[in-house]
């Protein structure tokens, strides 16, 4: 049950998406936020340290999770997909992943921009690498929030199609990632017992 | 022989009378482009940092001439524009924030401009210039304390002449007014100039 199968998503599977689906949006909400405070609020220094020291902790997350979906097997798309929607839940799963790493990569690039480091919670530095780009910390501030949008507006599409699959198809896709293997009984069916599940 | 002295004498004259007779009796102010290239200028400003210390930062981009005559200091002029995006504290993350709206609105407003409109010398190599700061689209006269620092060749065959500006201003009377505290609501600005004459 911790790992994957062919038919259901594992325990960690199912906790790491989860995991970085609501740290996402927590640090979203940070951003938008603490970009706004004035100079003499008393989050002012601490919220632009948590939303670095918690966004570098969820790069591990989600190098973290990408290892884990490579090691393990990968639950095959519900059979009431159509081909349209395999293709483009595989082509949303995949930029979500790649807008997060931009996001995140563009993120390190103001705070490293003029070579400081970013420290996560006192635990440890990141260093700088890529320093001294003309504008630096503003372009990357730039590219950081249009893609930290993007990333909003797939997550919704995402999560929206999830609730399509749900209440609408009525298939298991949402409560497979909910840690429910057991198939839904269809309205109006009685279900008998059977030798052949 | 005596052609070749003839004209070893007219050419010397020929040389040297352009440069005695034009310009010299009516007092020609000599022009100087500040030498932005060899970075023998500066811009920089300090602005306490809560009341309890100064932070410095300075613009890496900026250019200008001035005019400076000898004889009628009163007629000298000067000219600088700022590339306001060249702002540069030491801190990528505070820099970012000065150049945002919050602060400078760089790309709202690229350029600050100060133009003189007066100078007068004050005392021994001491001087008062005013003149108009364009700074956030928002343009207002200031004084600057000048100090003149030297002048003479230099040993590359040019001459330079070089200055040194103090003034400081309300922040709020340039359109920012985000509040940095009561210590922090005007800001020093230093500059440096060494002009090359043209």
């Amino acid at each position: 049950m911790w790992r994957n199968t062919n038919q259901a998503y594992g325990i960690i599977a199912i906790a790491l998406h989860w995991l970085v689906a609501v740290v996402v949006l927590v640090l979203f909400a940070l951003g938008l936020w603490m970009v706004d405070l004035t100079y003499y609020d008393t989050w002012y220094r601490a919220a632009p340290s948590i939303h670095k020291g918690v966004g570098v902790l969820l790069l591990l997350v989600l190098v973290l999770r990408l290892f884990w979906r490579l090691v393990n097997p990968k639950p095959a798309p519900e059979p009431s997909l159509n081909r349209f929607e395999r293709l483009a839940s595989g082509a949303v799963h995949g930029l979500l992943y790649l807008l997060l790493f931009a996001v995140m990569m563009s993120g390190y690039l103001i705070s490293t921009a003029d070579g400081r480091g970013i420290d996560v919670f006192g635990l440890f530095q990141v260093p700088a690498t890529l320093t001294g780009i003309p504008n630096q910390a503003d372009l990357a501030g730039d590219v950081h929030l249009a893609l930290a949008i993007t990333v909003l507006v797939l997550a919704a599409i995402h999560g929206l199609a999830a609730l399509k699959h749900h209440f609408i198809d009525r298939d298991r896709t949402l409560m497979r990632m909910l840690g429910r293997s057991a198939p839904r009984p269809i309205k109006g069916y009685q279900s008998r017992p059977s030798s052949n599940p | 022989m005596r052609n070749r002295y003839l004209t070893a004498v007219s050419l010397a004259m020929a040389i040297a009378i352009p440069a005695l007779t034009p310009g010299q009796a009516q007092a020609t102010a000599e022009r100087y482009v500040i030498d932005t290239e060899g970075a023998h200028a500066f811009i920089q400003f300090r602005i306490k940092h809560l009341g309890y210390s100064w932070l410095y930062g300075r613009f890496n981009e900026f250019g200008g001439t001035f005019t400076y005559d000898q004889d009628d200091p009163g007629a000298s002029q000067i000219q600088v524009d700022i590339k306001t995006a060249s702002l540069d504290s030491n801190h990528a993350e505070r820099d970012k924030h000065l150049r945002g709206s919050d602060f400078l609105d760089v790309t709202k407003y690229p350029t600050a401009t100060f133009k003189s409109t007066s100078y007068k010398e004050t005392g021994f190599n001491k001087g008062v210039l005013e003149g108009e700061l364009t700074l956030k689209g928002v343009t207002k006269p200031i004084k600057i304390e000048v100090e003149r620092i030297g002048n003479g060749p230099d040993p590359w065959g040019g001459y330079r002449r070089g200055f040194e500006g103090r003034t400081e201003f309300v922040l709020k009377d340039f359109g920012i007014d985000y509040n940095l505290g009561p210590a922090s609501r005007t800001v020093e600005m230093m500059l440096t100039v060494e002009g090359i004459r043209q």
